[in-house]
């Protein structure tokens, strides 16, 4: 699928509100506005965005522990968000998901999960369902690296390529479990190749260009609609922040991160490849951050202005028909 | 001597006294050192998600063992490592993830030694972080306890001290059946008395953590010290609260608890997790059914409700108990 002007731009938006989001969160927290536990996707942008500009609205992903990026992404209103991020009653879980669990079944977002691995047989389940009920959906996974450690992950790969589902895994490799370094928990250098047990297509994106995982995501995404099966997608990214907001990062060299941050920023790379192809503007761009800071500041607002929930909530949507 | 000391330190130290004392003490988790501190770089290590373990990695470093974000895994080598020789000492960052994971304790820690005819024995130590009051939410708050106290074959304590983190730390890692230790979150940066040097809590004894005649408040973890704020309120109007921490949930020190029921005869428990097949009910039935004489009023439980963890801090505050709940269910009593 080419990419025209105006989803180019779309593009640019998603990628450029999940960064502002991020850092108007790290912002907050540092207020003391905001708490809970609470991991940051800036960086990573170009795979959330990336993949899920190849999706439907009517498709679903399963998200991880960080997972405020593929909400965005997958069209999760940044109101509702913010809302459910500083616990308020209009928040997109009525403030009872927080974070770690934030989501919108109604936009095809399974949600943030706190749980390494867990968000990968969700999806494989959903792609089931689109399977059996012959929606013509797609279902797609994205985990850390970390995660391809789980049985969850495996078990699921396994059955998903068995029974050839329209599904497909993305790792967000970041070079980072936790406070660890890939390479000492993972002795394979490409986790695609993890793929090759499961006899499933696998291919590898540099998680920094959102036009390389655009790419490859779409012909994963396509092969999976026509029926051939799921695909391990595994994205080199990098985690810009540390694994939660609060983290003093002291485990990892400031020049590694440096370098990245300096010189592999998504963002970047996106405004230089589409101003030097003379597909966008640095004005555009520069609009759409005008236009983006504007709709955060707003969110922030409402969000801090809306009422709190219930106390009654806490004991509410423990199951469909009310209370035990 | 004594010195004050954060519960994270005191389970440090506990930590170091067990692996300086005994050479089959090894540590392994996710994270438990953590970043590149043996990278050679100049960074420095994590040790554990809440910096419980920081240090050890240095003065252990093959003892000190970081392993994939693989709980199934790590549990499980954990328990056949124990059944071989080692002594293990094996984190769960959060009790919620033993979703992940239970095979390795319901049916291999809890079960060898009985299955095998007593042959075997698994001295194995599960670290684990419990409860709820950080907006932690749903998956990372729970105070699933009940689950592993229900198991035969399993232990399981919380501490509510410092000074009792270290000492059953220790009794747990030398124990040599399998013990679940809960290290309640809301405690982990709360400090107190703690001694130097090598001493153990003994596993299966409360502690009597004030005297009273007028009621019993039984809490155990980050709920002894919302009995105590109770306690001093109902002293104000003029009630006498006895308060007891359990300690060790499994086994259960049921002679203290019938003896402070029998003292009082009026019995309010106080537990951070659901309500349903749970510790507070545990300690409930017993004083039905061995206090019943000793019963003045009916036994009241103080307990989150049948739901999961909330995110908002205000519906957080509202799930938890607290000692004005605990304050209102004495009342409810009289």
């Amino acid at each position: 699928m080419q990419l025209d002007r105006a989803a180019l731009l779309d593009a640019y938006r998603r990628m450029r509100t999940i960064r502002a989001f991020e850092l108007k969160l790290a912002e907050l927290v540092a207020a003391g506005k905001m708490g809970g536990f609470m991991h940051l996707y800036a960086g990573e942008e170009a795979v959330a965005v990336g993949v899920c500009q190849q999706l439907r609205e009517t498709d679903f992903v399963a998200s991880t522990h960080r997972g405020h990026g593929h909400c965005i992404a997958k069209g999760v209103d940044v109101g509702a968000m913010m809302a459910e991020l500083f616990g308020r009653a209009t928040g997109c879980c009525k403030g009872k998901g927080g974070s770690m669990h934030i989501a919108d079944v109604d936009k095809g977002m399974l949600g943030a999960n706190g749980i390494v691995g867990a968000g990968i047989p969700l999806a494989t389940g959903a792609a089931l369902s689109a399977k059996l009920k012959r929606t013509g959906g797609v279902a797609v996974a994205f985990f850390g690296d970390g995660a391809t450690n789980q049985g969850a992950f495996h078990e699921s790969l396994n059955m998903a390529s068995n029974w050839k589902l329209p599904a497909v895994y993305v790792v967000e490799n970041n070079g980072w479990g936790e406070f660890t370094p890939t390479e000492f928990v993972i002795p394979v250098k490409d986790i695609a190749v993890r793929a090759g047990s499961y006899a499933m297509a696998s291919a590898i994106a540099d998680g920094m260009d959102f036009f390389d995982v655009y790419e490859k995501a779409g012909e994963a995404i396509a092969r999976a609609r026509r029926g051939e099966g799921p695909t391990l997608l595994e994205c080199k990214t990098y985690r810009f922040m540390g694994h939660f907001v609060g983290d003093p990062l002291k485990y990892r060299a400031k020049e590694e991160a440096e370098r990245w941050i300096q010189t592999r920023d998504p963002l970047d790379a996106f405004e230089r490849r589409t101003t030097e192809a003379g597909l966008a503007s640095s004005a555009d761009l520069r609009e759409i951050d005008g236009q983006v800071d504007a709709v955060l500041a707003a969110a922030v607002r409402a969000a801090e202005a809306a009422p709190l929930p219930d106390l009654a909530e806490v004991t509410r949507d423990v199951y469909v028909g009310g209370a035990a | 001597m004594t010195r004050t000391l954060g519960f994270g330190q005191a389970v440090n130290e506990a930590l170091r006294i067990a692996m300086e004392t005994d050479p089959d003490v090894i540590l392994l988790g996710e994270d438990v050192a953590g970043g590149g501190a043996r990278s050679g770089e100049d960074v420095d290590e994590m040790g554990g998600v809440l910096g419980t373990t920081r240090g050890l990695v240095k003065a252990f470093p093959d003892r000190v063992l970081d392993t994939p974000i693989s709980e199934m895994g790590l549990l499980g080598t954990a328990v056949g490592a124990a059944a071989t020789g080692l002594r293990p000492v094996a984190e769960l960052m959060f009790i919620d993830f033993l979703g992940t994971c239970l095979d390795p304790l319901l049916n291999q820690a809890a079960k060898l030694r009985y299955m095998f005819g007593g042959k075997a024995r698994v001295p194995l130590t599960v670290r684990t972080v419990t409860g709820a009051g950080m907006q932690a939410a749903a998956q990372h708050s729970q105070s699933l306890y009940w689950i592993t106290a229900g198991i035969p074959g399993l232990k399981t304590v919380i501490p509510a001290t410092p000074h009792d983190a270290k000492g059953l730390l220790l009794a747990a890692i030398r124990d040599d059946d399998p013990v679940i230790f809960c290290e309640p979150k809301s405690l982990l940066f709360s400090t107190g008395e703690v001694p130097e040097g090598d001493y153990e809590v003994p596993i299966g004894k409360a502690r009597l953590a004030r005297e009273g005649t007028d009621v019993s408040l039984i809490g155990m973890g980050a709920t002894v010290r919302m009995c105590e704020q109770a306690a001093d309120q109902l002293a104000q109007e003029g009630i006498s609260a006895e308060v007891l921490d359990l300690r060790s949930l499994a086994p259960l020190d049921e002679e203290a608890i019938l003896a402070t029921l029998a003292k009082t005869g009026r019995l309010v428990v106080v537990d951070e997790a659901t309500p349903r097949c749970g510790i507070a009910s545990d300690v409930a039935a017993l004083c039905v059914d061995r206090g019943f004489d000793f019963l003045n009023a009916p036994v009241k439980r103080v307990t989150a409700p049948h739901a999961p963890v909330p995110f908002s801090k205000t519906l957080e505050e509202a799930y938890m108990p607290s000692a004005a709940k605990i304050v209102a269910a004495v009342r409810q009593q009289r």
